[in-house]
């Protein structure tokens, strides 16, 4: 596998004008992913996850979003590029997988027109190449009498089959970057281990870059090489995926995994919940963004916001008193 | 101890709150019979959390819906302490209502958005006409002061000023303004993010302490359904796969079909094995199902006794039951 970058973003910011005022959704993200990699971007909602995964992909409205950086695809600037541009990178190079399989499909397109539009488009395929294509593809993704399922309405599906008819869409026309945004939130844990497991397939037989967005860090315990956290628009920490969980340095990480339910711990083992709740991004506090909910923030945290530093080859955390480092309480001693 | 354990009526605690036996509900659509419950048989002691998880369609919801009867029971009985809920009349049911609650998964649209929070949660109290204007709604206060809404600055504010979580806590706030014995909870915290889901979890574990509440918690994700249950049941296309205290039932499951739900949960820890998926297709369609064990068709232990005989539930070790034929470990 090479360590070509694919995909380069920087200083990213995006914000909403709404009537209250500027929303600040994304607040300065940086990222890089290479060929065949595959990046984790973890966050509750209203982290900034999903707006920033689209902003990548130039989904959002113009009219009413100011999106500032860079998004560099295969060195070519892509933010704020013309629609016409965009358009030919869309299916051939970067394709998405939405989070709700229901309303992304049309329900008043038979499956098999679903997936040859992309190819007749964008490939130019026939009609006939296209369908042949479109059969293999379903194969693919594990869909079973694919021929029956071509001529099926997406409401003739259970979720997890459309889920796997959105992926063989989105891999039609050979994307070098899947963008999977919660592709198996809402699904059965049988039917999330099996689109993950095809995901994870698909990528490796086709050397194909992913980024994987969601809120459930056991989507990507095991799935993931690199893993973003957010928090209120802000990238709070990066790391290996290995290094984030022997050594997490943020506490919003540590908070996050502590109140996720294990299987490993005793039953009415409690939780370690995260007492009151994320930033208004309308007026984002001075300081870190956690420092209200943290439950190690010090005078510094509520006065100074921490940039992301890197502290270690590839662990970049933005937090004044890292758990990883000597409490200021405690070297007193 | 609270004034209502004290006047509550002596009891043997062992002795049952809820007994479901062999409970049947069908629907139809048109000429086909979709038996969405197909027989199951259990019972929750009181103070106990009983958790039943399954798959999409496997019919525990309806199990949930059941119990508190909003949808009817095609055949069994559902015994609330003595009461048959089953042969109730409509009026008797209504009163029974104040003592049988369920709280739902949509924690925004269960909610009336027209009306404060304060009325929606005094509202119980109002139809049972329980006590004076000021007294209910003194209640319907502490209520919400108890699930973390402060009342007096929030009481007056409608449903959509509150996020998921707030909405979820309103909900419980309503569920048990009237002191009910039995909660029904239906994937109350699916919709939410893990840190709030984290919040409410605990305050269900609180309240639970401090009313003697008995819970039949329904939902999907495994981890959460340990996290707060003293058992657990395992549900498949209608029927009961397996039964165990929960800590037994994750490390030692006997049911083919919960050893593959385990095996395909996720958890966050890299050092875990990956989970992979351990099952492939999806269930059947409970219009048609499989002859004999209905989980035969994707078991990978399956045999032909399996089309042929319909696995009862039965005993291998002190309270842990399985419906089998070849159970793990036998």
């Amino acid at each position: 596998m090479s360590d070509r970058t694919l995909l380069e973003v920087e200083d990213l910011h995006v914000s909403f004008a709404t009537s209250r005022g500027a929303v600040r959704a994304v607040q300065g993200v940086s990222l890089t992913l290479n060929q065949g990699k595959t990046l984790g971007i973890v966050g509750e909602s209203g982290s900034g996850k999903t707006v920033l995964s689209r902003a990548i992909m130039g989904l959002l409205p113009r009219s009413s979003t100011t999106q500032t950086g860079s998004v560099r695809y295969n060195g070519t600037e892509i933010l704020n590029a013309p629609n016409d541009d965009l358009r030919k990178l869309w299916s051939t190079h970067i394709a998405m997988v939405f989070q709700d399989p229901m309303t992304s499909l049309n329900p008043v397109q038979r499956i098999g027109n679903q997936i040859t539009e992309p190819l007749k488009i964008h490939l130019k395929l026939s009609k006939g190449e296209a369908k042949e294509t479109a059969l293999s593809l379903l194969m693919q993704v594990g869909i079973p009498s694919p021929v029956e399922r071509y001529q099926a309405y997406p409401a003739q599906l259970s979720g997890g089959m459309r889920q796997r008819v959105m992926i063989a869409i989105a891999l039609a026309c050979a994307p070098r970057l899947l963008m999977a945004d919660e592709p198996t939130t809402g699904l059965d844990v049988t039917v999330q281990a099996q689109i993950l497991d095809l995901l994870g397939q698909l990528q490796h037989d086709r050397d194909m870059a992913m980024i994987l967005v969601t809120h459930d860090l056991g989507v990507v315990a095991t799935r993931t090489d690199e893993i973003i956290v957010m928090y209120a628009g802000n990238v709070v920490e990066r790391a290996p995926t290995n290094v984030l969980f022997k050594s997490m340095a943020m506490p919003y990480t540590e908070a996050l995994l502590k109140s996720t339910p294990r299987l490993a711990n005793p039953s009415h083992t409690r939780l370690t919940a995260i007492e009151g709740r994320p930033p208004d991004l309308l007026h984002p506090p001075a300081g870190c963004p956690f420092s209200p909910r943290c439950p190690y923030a010090q005078e510094k945290c509520h006065r100074e916001r921490p940039p992301l530093v890197e502290a270690a080859p590839g662990h970049s955390y933005a937090c004044w008193f890292p758990l990883t480092a000597a409490r200021p309480q405690e070297v007193t001693v | 101890m609270t004034d209502t354990a004290v006047e509550a009526e002596v009891v043997d605690t062992t002795e049952p709150l809820l007994s479901v036996e062999d409970l049947h509900v069908s629907f139809h659509k048109g000429s086909q019979t979709v038996q969405a419950v197909a027989g199951i048989t259990f019972t929750i002691p009181r103070g106990e959390t009983l958790g039943l998880v399954g798959e999409s369609g496997c019919g525990k919801s309806t199990t949930g819906r059941a119990i508190v009867q909003v949808e009817r029971a095609t055949s069994g009985r559902i015994l609330f302490g003595d009461t048959e809920l089953t042969a109730l009349s409509r009026g008797d049911l209504r009163t029974l209502r104040t003592q049988v609650q369920m709280i739902f998964q949509d924690p925004i649209s269960s909610l009336n958005p027209r009306r404060r929070v304060s009325d929606i949660v005094a509202e119980p109290l109002n139809i049972w006409k329980i006590g004076t204007k000021e007294e209910r709604k003194e209640s319907a206060s502490a209520m919400l002061d108890q699930v973390g809404i402060d009342p007096y600055l929030l009481g007056g504010r409608r449903p959509r000023e509150f996020s998921g979580g707030q909405c979820q806590r309103i909900s419980i706030a309503r569920a048990l303004v009237l002191k009910p014995k039995l909660l029904v909870c239906d994937e109350i915290v699916s919709a939410l993010d893990v840190s709030v889901q984290a919040q409410i979890l605990n305050l269900l574990e609180d309240l639970k302490q401090q009313y003697n509440l008995t819970i039949l918690f329904i939902a999907h994700d495994l981890a959460v359904v340990k996290n707060v249950s003293d058992r657990v049941a395992v549900m498949y296309l209608g029927r009961l796969c397996e039964i165990a205290p929960s800590d037994l039932l994750y490390e030692a499951p006997a049911h083919h079909y919960t050893a593959a739900l385990l095996a395909s949960a996720v958890e966050p820890d890299p050092e875990t094995a990956r989970s992979s998926a351990a099952l492939l297709g999806e269930p059947p369609s409970p219009i048609n199902p499989p002859s004999g064990c209905r989980f035969r068709t994707r078991c990978p232990r399956a045999e032909p006794r399996c089309a042929e005989e319909v696995p009862e539930m039965r005993q291998i070790a002190p309270g842990h039951q399985v419906a089998c034929h070849f159970p793990i470990g036998a």
